[in-house]
């Protein structure tokens, strides 16, 4: 046993791979067995097989692991799907209740196993059994934690001391070569038992004209000696019992003395055996058999087109591979600056080579990026369940609506993305959607709808969750912000803002902390994580129709191609992706508002203007938008801004480094980067910004909003 | 040594393990999540054993090895069956089948070398 | 108001965030700072958080600071924040040139730098040697001060870099920063008034 023990050891490295694939299970499960109930009768069938499939597999990882409350459960779980697919167990919601029960459960014992945490076995036990009373099967077997006996040889720690000698008479049937076993290899297992005596019979072998290399001719006797058991013996043959006459006697050691040597007494003559019997043809890769009668070697090259052949890698390498990609664009930079300053014949060359490299560089980013990016579906997926789960508790009619699952995302995105849509959702059903009843009345259809769905916008990504529920409660939301103290009682705010107060921190009330892991639930929670994660968050409201969350998420978080303009002393970076265009606008062209700074029309609509120059007080720099540059930027949110800078000095991909490492969070900065000279350059955000200078404004549906600035305007 | 295997396992966590465990031991593992990904590799690539799983997608083990020994060129390959039952009528059924022998699941890696080498070597 | 290291009140107390050195014979804790000038004042910080001294480089300017924050500066790569020491200790800001230095340290597992003049030496004094914080009488905000030592004849100000520079304080200034612009912003505005 103590040398199991070690091996099984080398094993536990695979213990991250048990639990990722656990994690794929788990979730396939789940979401088949969303689907279960809905599917017609054909699809359920299949479905139940996968279903039965995945948990079968979770069963054999975890048994190799000896995760024995696992092998347990999902052996209970499995015994119940393979019921209900018998048809002994018919498949009513009720049953699909309790399988989905056994899985989460599942997925909870998993988690527990693998972050180290108690399992609470007497939930195991119990869900254990209410899936055994199922179809009456037995109650969870035995864990299989330490596996049959059947192909483990018995241990030779005490080994009996004494010579024992057995007579084994072996006659092998043609079953036995059909299922490739090979009396060769039995013998030489026989061999490693103990010291071997072989005879062979071979009357009855016909001559060679008459053979039938299908047949069976041959028998065999043995004479083996040494301190094994009968069963040992056994063992050897424990595959072709039933495809061979075999009889193992123990005699007494008189008739054969010296048992030394096997390769001395002719008849011992290991290599007869394959000379004697052409009929089994051992297995080498070189050699066909014999009785094939074409050659069956294709060439290599020949592939079926339609495998998709992935790998799987450690996060740690990709990152460590889009950091070096990122140093390598900032090197690449300099190089480009270096070949530009100098002006001799040979930087020609040397310019050409910059810059073919240069478009290298974007190719191998744009594949390294790629290979982090995912798509929001896996987390998109689990969010109808949670829907459905929530709306039964709360007694409401829900049906979730998933778009734009196949839009992809940074994977360290993907992952933190569950919370906040997990929390908007849960916020949508708790205070949006009204009951069934209260909606007809409303002549709303009972059910209401959630639609959930990502987009690629501007370089960025656009989650949005809209429901046709009542909107917000402006009045409850503002009394609650008054108790809480987040406003004054007097404050005079305007709807939008009131709206907004649901992210105020503190906002969220007790109530609101549930189950989702004792973690505090609230609003203030979401919009802090998404502008951890470098994006915004918003809510606009109509009441008695409905609200729409809104989240924009950068595509990327490493690199970016960005506009460097001049401010003033400093260079700044604009994202390129929201970039609209620039021009240089004419004094006429720039219209002031009171209490709303200065405008300018862009296509067809007043934008505000904002002087980069002022809002950073660098008075080196040129706020009089027609002498210098209006860059037209369209925010997270859809807005337009109007940016004024001193000029434009080109574009540049560039590498997206914290500034929040060694210093802070600046308002109306998302990041910084080091530019090709080595100095550093701030990565302004606009929406930052926009909040900065027009707080609130990004709150108002946009349309609205321009026809506002229309009206007021041609006052 | 030159013997090469065929690991089919819908489960990559089984066949993570059964290369380590059977590279380790000198022999060149190749990997199928399937039955019929098995068969394609088989079309290609000579093979000295076949390891299967039995619950899987598509093609199941039970239904490889009748594949298997349909094929002329294989009909006297090595095939192991991975298995978690203990029940005998999926043992049957596999050796109905045609297959050599079987290893139970959970299995240690000396077991599983064993084995390997008690039906190709 | 941020008060962190206990004042002392009568006996010599040196800030517990100094590092410790038993000296082997006297049993004394000793500590080392490496000391440096700021105009005809001193100053001393903790060896053990000083990462380098580079020369002055310049800065790109962070919006909306207070005016000590310098910017920041690529060092290998990482960008980290400079504090204008002078300017901090309400002395004006520094016309840094190339002979002026950086000394870059960790504090609180980020790294920044301070503008000094120059970079005197490595002092090792007693715990005895270290005069405490008098409770009154300085004019300046005291939490940074960790105590006082004597090296040749002259003062030097131990400073505790981790109370100098709290992101707490730093945050209040963006927001004092910003209140400033707002009123810049609107006042420019009111003046440039387009024609109708």
């Amino acid at each position: 046993m103590a040398k199991n023990k070690k091996s099984s050891r080398q094993l536990e490295k695979f213990r991250a791979t048990f639990f990722e694939e656990c994690a794929d299970r788990l979730g396939e499960l789940e979401d088949i067995l969303d689907a279960l109930n809905d599917a017609d009768k054909n699809t359920q069938a299949e479905m139940l097989d996968a279903l039965f499939r995945s948990v079968h597999s979770i069963k054999g990882g975890a048994g190799a692991f000896d995760f024995i409350t696992i092998v347990d459960l999902s052996q209970a779980l499995e015994a119940a799907l393979d019921h209900v697919r018998a048809g002994k167990v018919s498949l009513s919601k009720n049953v699909i209740g309790i399988i989905i029960e056994g899985r989460d459960l599942l997925a909870e014992t998993v988690e527990s196993e693998k972050s180290g945490k108690i399992i609470d076995t007497d939930k195991v036990l119990q869900l254990s059994e209410e899936l055994s009373s199922l179809g009456n099967v037995m109650g969870p077997k035995t864990p299989t934690g330490t596996g049959p006996d059947v192909s483990k040889r018995p241990d030779t720690e005490l080994p009996p001391t004494e010579l024992k000698h057995y007579s084994i008479k072996f006659k092998p049937t043609a079953r036995l070569f059909e299922a490739a076993n090979d009396p060769l290899l039995l013998i030489r297992e026989l061999r490693e038992l103990g010291s071997l005596k072989t005879s062979i019979d071979t009357r009855q072998l016909p001559p060679l004209t008459k053979l039938n290399p299908l047949e069976s001719y041959l028998m065999w006797t043995f004479e083996l000696a040494g301190n094994m058991s009968v069963d040992d013996i056994k063992e050897v043959f424990e595959f072709v019992d039933d495809a061979c006459a075999l009889r193992i006697e123990q005699v007494d050691s008189d008739s054969n003395e010296g048992n030394n040597d096997n390769g001395d007494l002719t008849q011992t003559n290991t290599s007869e055996p394959s000379k004697a019997a052409p009929s089994s043809s051992p297995p080498t890769p070189a050699q066909p058999p014999t009785t094939v009668a074409k050659n069956v070697q294709p060439p290599a090259t020949t592939s079926t087109a339609q495998k998709i052949t992935s790998v799987r890698v450690d996060l740690d390498r990709i990152d460590t591979l889009v950091n070096m990609v990122g140093e390598l664009v900032i090197t690449q930079a300099m190089m480009e600056q270096y070949a530009a300053a100098d002006n001799h014949l040979e930087a020609d060359g040397f310019q050409r080579g910059v810059e073919t490299m240069s478009s290298h560089m974007r190719d191998l980013q744009d594949s390294v990026m790629a290979v982090r990016m995912q798509p929001v579906k896996t987390v998109f997926s689990r969010m109808p369940r949670l829907a459905r789960e929530l709306s039964r508790k709360l007694g409401k009619k829900v049906n979730l609506v998933l778009k734009g699952e196949d839009t992809e995302v940074d994977k360290t995105i993907i992952e933190l993305l569950a919370d906040p849509l997990t929390h908007m959702i849960r916020n949508s059903l708790d205070h949006g959607i009204e009951l069934p009843d209260v909606r007809t009345s409303a002549g709303k259809p009972a059910e209401a709808e959630i639609v959930l769905s990502a987009d690629q916008r501007s370089g960025r990504i656009i989650i949005e969750v809209v429901d046709d529920g009542a909107g917000i409660n402006r009045d409850r939301v503002f009394s609650k912000a008054v108790e809480q103290g987040i406003v004054a009682p007097d404050a005079a705010l305007k709807p939008d803002e009131i709206d907004d107060l649901i992210f105020a921190p503190g906002f969220s009330t007790a109530e609101e902390v549930t189950d989702v892991s004792g973690r505090g639930v609230g609003m203030d929670v979401v919009r802090r994580s998404v502008q951890d994660l470098g994006g915004r968050v918003s809510v606009t409201s109509t009441p008695g129709q409905g609200a729409k969350f809104l989240m924009a998420l950068p595509l990327t978080l490493a690199v970016m191609d960005g506009m460097i303009v001049k401010v003033g002393r400093e260079k700044f970076i604009l994202p390129l992706a929201i970039i609209i265009e620039s021009l240089q606008p004419s004094k006429g062209e720039v219209e002031t508002v009171m209490d709303r700074g200065r405008l300018i029309k862009h296509r067809g609509e007043f934008v505000p203007l904002i002087s980069l120059a002022t809002l950073f007080n660098d008075h080196s720099g040129i706020s009089d938008p027609s002498e210098g540059l209006v860059v037209f930027v369209e925010t997270g949110l859809g807005n337009i801004l109007g940016l004024i800078v001193d000029k434009l000095l080109g574009q540049n991909q560039v590498v997206i480094k914290s500034l929040e490492e060694n210093f802070l969070r600046i308002e109306g900065v998302s990041a910084a980067t080091i530019l090709g000279d080595g100095r550093v350059a701030l990565i302004l955000d606009v929406d930052g910004i926009e909040n900065m200078v027009l707080p609130g404004r990004g709150l108002m549906p946009k349309n609205r909003r321009a026809n506002l600035l229309q009206n007021e305007v041609s006052l | 040594m030159d013997k090469r295997v065929l690991i089919v396992d819908d489960s990559v966590t089984m066949r993570d393990m059964v290369t380590y465990t059977l590279s380790n031991a000198g022999f060149t593992v190749f990997e199928a999540d399937d039955g019929l990904n098995a068969l394609d590799v088989l079309q290609n690539k000579s093979v000295d054993l076949v390891i299967t799983d039995i619950n899987m997608p598509r093609l199941d083990g039970i239904g490889l090895i009748q594949k298997i020994r349909k094929t002329e060129a294989h009909a006297f390959l090595p095939i192991l069956c991975l298995t978690t039952e203990t029940a005998s009528d999926t043992k049957s059924d596999a050796k109905t089948a045609g297959a050599t022998g079987w290893l139970a699941k959970p299995f240690d890696p000396e077991t599983l070398v064993r084995a390997a080498m008690k039906v190709c070597l | 108001m941020i008060s962190n290291t206990d004042q002392s009140t009568q006996s010599p107390t040196p800030s517990s965030n100094l590092p410790d050195v038993i000296d082997a014979d006297t049993g004394n804790t000793e500590f080392q700072f490496i000391t440096f000038s700021i105009g005809s004042e001193d100053y001393g910080v903790d060896i053990l958080a000083v990462r380098e001294i580079i020369a002055w480089s310049s800065v790109t300017h962070l919006p909306n600071t207070k005016d000590y924050v310098r910017g920041v500066i690529n060092l290998r790569g990482s960008i980290l924040p400079v504090f204008d020491l002078r300017c901090r200790f309400g002395m004006g800001l520094t016309e840094a040139t190339g002979t002026h230095v950086i000394i870059i340290v960790t504090v609180k597992g980020r790294l920044i730098g301070i503008l000094a003049d120059s970079v005197s030496q490595i002092l090792m004094i007693n715990e005895s040697e270290i005069s405490g914080v008098p409770e009154s009488g300085l004019l300046v905000d005291q939490e940074y001060l960790g105590g006082f030592a004597t090296s040749d004849t002259r003062m030097v100000a131990l400073l505790d870099v981790e109370c100098l520079f709290d992101p707490n304080i730093l945050i209040e200034s963006i927001e004092e920063a910003r209140s400033a612009e707002m009123k810049v912003e609107e006042s420019e505005n009111s003046e440039t008034e387009a024609p109708r």
